[in-house]
């Protein structure tokens, strides 16, 4: 485990001066991840926050290889990187001793929703690759439309609050436990706040055998609707009210790699955010009920997993 | 499976061009099965699990993963190659886009088949007339011999750096992709010895020299980026000439832009792509042998699309009719039609042009057809008119 320090002391391969807004999570998620990576990385993100902030011509914020293609296909497009690299490592074009990663970046809808299916494949087919996944629960680029991220009874520009709709009307999907029935060899969720425990993560997602997904939590002022300088606070409360669990399954064994001290109500998280506003109308409350009771089973279901084989 | 007869090997469409594929060795290949390309990959799937390629194989799960892939490999450096047909390349679109605007030189076959709903399997050029815009220079291929040598021919015309382009080369779904044909295969060390190696002059894996690919543009410089990219696809033409040149050199097999057909003297034409022009050939002979001096002009370059040399060869011809195998459906005709007779536009005199749609979905195109044509042609030399401008061939 690495400190802070050394850390820091890490050449910055994502440099400042991109465009991606004050209190956003990606950065700080993209660094970590950098900096726990210990070979020459190569990148690719989908479209998203990320690559719009990032690339606008002249500019660029990599000091890695990095290539943005589309919207729903990061996972594709590493399948091919990666592929390459296998081919001219068997030519020796590339030497042998030569390590590079291969990591893929996406939104939630980037990969939850239109590139699912380019995830899935390259999961099943076994690219040596680690994809991750900035869940900040919407397409926030486009302006804050629902994603299949988006949680129950949050405000998006097309789940708006209405008076008959407050918000969206479904639960989440749970993409973390369906990319684990992908049995690959290691998959993990992890919040920029807690950043040990995140490159932690980051650093055994690199260096498994085969393919690695992590899903991270990434607060987004803009989208939440949060003050910017609320956001690693507001990833904290997401991890202590156990909407976002942090845990991990490694060759097939799940580990809950934290456990808050005190498990706060979910109103806690939601009233520093405007998204979730009208929830607190109390013709309202049966929302709010409704996730406190799917999260506190959802938690006990992984509290129960705890050191267990997932299937 | 292999018929040989003395020097020469029967094979199918698809076999002769897993057999290049074979031959060419691509570094990396994303497929995914489509009727009626699916044979490609399934003989090259034989030679990967045989262990007679070093490619790396993927086995992508939609033909959007194979393009996004072949993105991938190609922005890492490495020789490219796919093929799909029909609803796969319109799955692709999008990345059919991106692969040009990146300047990646991948190579594609695509076997022609109708485009749903209703959905057919069989030939028409609907999948890869809807992707004539999209950046990627286009070679057609009447016979498997044609297709078998452009597709080696793509592998230098795309990787050249004055065009780093991606190239698709186009055969008949079925009458080409599936009939048996006597053709000529190249030796191993021929092949290798005419596309070379592929030396691209940037790669995301050269990770001591970082490159960003896929930037984002805005309105000042996207046209430029778009412009540039025009003026090296304008420029492919002198390539494919040079390297059709070449070949023809080193094989005895000459290609041009377009294969003229007993047209110096011509007075009725027929311009079509791919396999019609066969059939039309014999239309031809038939009808010289009557004292009829019509001819045909196949284009094998359709992008870029050579309007002055088409126009010039077709300068002296009364009247023509051009034949598509796919309907722009309300547009001025179909695309080859609205292509040339734009391109013949500037000439001192102008023969008369019709244009007629045919053979949709594989629907039978034949020697009768093409006299019939060839017959409405004389009528408007005749009469000096034009009863039907555009419209479906009557069959
Ligand atoms: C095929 C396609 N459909 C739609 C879009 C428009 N689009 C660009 S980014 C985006 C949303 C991205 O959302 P997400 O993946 O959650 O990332 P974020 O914006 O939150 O970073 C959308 C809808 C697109 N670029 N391509």
């Amino acid at each position: 485990m690495a400190t802070l320090k050394e850390l820091a002391a890490k050449d910055e391969l994502f440099s400042g001066g991109h465009r991606l807004c004050s209190g956003c999570g990606i950065p700080p998620i993209v660094r970590l991840l950098l900096r726990s990576a210990g070979s020459p990385v190569v990148a690719t993100s989908a479209t998203g926050c990320l690559e719009v902030g990032t690339s606008i011509y002249p500019y660029t914020a990599w000091r890695i290889p990095w290539i943005h293609s589309a919207f729903e296909n990061a996972a594709a497009t590493i399948s091919g990187i990666e592929s390459a690299y296998r081919a001219f490592k068997k030519k020796g074009r590339i030497p042998a001793d030569k390590e590079i990663k291969f990591l893929a970046l996406g939104g939630d809808g980037g990969t939850y929703d239109i590139g699912f299916q380019a995830l899935s494949g390259a999961l099943e087919r076994g690219h040596n690759f680690l994809y991750v996944c900035y869940d900040n629960g919407a397409y926030m680029n486009t302006g804050i439309q629902r994603s299949s991220a988006t949680p129950l009874g949050s405000a998006t520009t097309t789940s708006p609050a209405g008076a008959k709709r407050p918000g969206k009307q479904e639960w989440r999907k749970d993409l973390t436990r369906v990319v684990v029935a992908h049995n690959i060899p290691y998959a993990a969720q992890a919040s920029p706040h807690n950043w040990r425990d995140l490159e932690g993560k980051a650093r055994k997602a690199f260096n498994v055998a085969g393919p690695a997904f992590m899903n991270i939590i990434s607060p987004c002022p803009l989208g939440w609707y949060s003050k910017p300088e609320d956001s690693i606070n507001a990833a904290r409360l997401a991890v202590d009210t156990c909407y976002w669990p942090l845990y991990e399954v490694e060759n097939g064994i799940l580990r809950v790699t934290y456990r808050p001290k005190e498990k706060k109500p979910i109103a806690d998280w939601f009233k520093i955010q405007g998204r979730f506003k009208h929830l607190f109308k109390p013709e309202n409350s049966h929302l709010l009920d409704e996730t406190q009771k799917r999260i506190d089973a959802e938690w006990q279901r992984l509290l129960d997993m705890d050191g267990k084989a997932v299937f | 499976m292999a018929i040989v007869t003395g020097k020469q090997v029967g094979l199918t469409g698809n076999s002769a061009i897993a057999y290049a594929m074979r031959q060419i060795d691509p570094d990396v290949c994303a497929a995914y099965p489509i009727t009626p390309s699916t044979g490609i990959i399934e003989e090259f799937s034989s030679y990967y699990a045989d262990g007679q390629v070093s490619t790396e194989l993927i086995t992508v799960e939609s033909e959007h993963s194979a393009m996004s892939a072949c993105v991938g490999a190609s922005a890492a450096g490495a020789r490219v190659m796919t093929a799909t047909s029909s609803q796969g390349l319109a799955l692709m679109w999008e990345m059919l886009y991106i692969a040009s605007g990146m300047r990646l030189p991948v190579v594609m076959t695509v076997v022609n088949r109708a485009l749903s709903a209703p959905i057919n399997i069989h030939c028409d050029h609907s999948d890869s007339m809807g992707a004539r815009d999209s950046g990627w220079i286009q070679l057609y291929s009447e016979t498997v011999q044609e297709a078998y040598d452009n597709l080696l021919q793509a592998v230098r015309i795309a990787e050249d750096p004055r065009v780093l382009t991606p190239a698709m080369v186009c055969m008949d779904g079925f009458i080409t992709s599936h009939a048996v044909e006597n053709i000529t295969l190249l030796a191993d060390g021929e092949v290798k010895g005419f596309i070379g190696d592929y030396k691209p002059g940037r790669s995301l894996l050269d990770t001591d020299n970082p490159i960003t690919m896929g930037a984002m543009t805005l309105q000042d410089v996207y046209m430029d980026f778009k412009h540039e990219q025009s003026m090296a696809i304008a420029g492919a033409k002198e390539v494919v000439v040079e390297v059709g040149s070449d070949f023809g050199r080193r094989f005895g097999r000459h290609y041009g832009l377009m294969e003229c057909y007993r047209l110096e003297d011509a007075e009725a034409a027929i311009v079509v792509l791919n396999s019609a022009a066969g059939t039309t050939k014999v239309a031809v002979d038939e009808l010289r042998k009557k004292g009829k001096k019509v001819g045909l002009l196949k284009p094998r370059l359709f992008r870029p699309f050579p309007y002055a040399e088409i126009a010039a060869a077709l300068k002296n011809v009364k009247a023509v009719c051009v034949l598509d195998r796919a309907d722009s459906m309300n547009g001025f005709g179909g695309p080859l039609f609205s292509e040339v007779r734009s391109a013949l536009y500037g000439l001192a005199s102008v023969p008369k042009v019709m244009g007629r749609i045919f053979g949709l979905g594989g629907r039978d195109y034949t020697v009768e057809h093409s006299t019939a044509v060839f017959e409405g042609l004389y009528r408007i030399i005749e009469t000096g008119r034009m009863e039907e401008l555009t419209g479906y061939l009557k069959s």
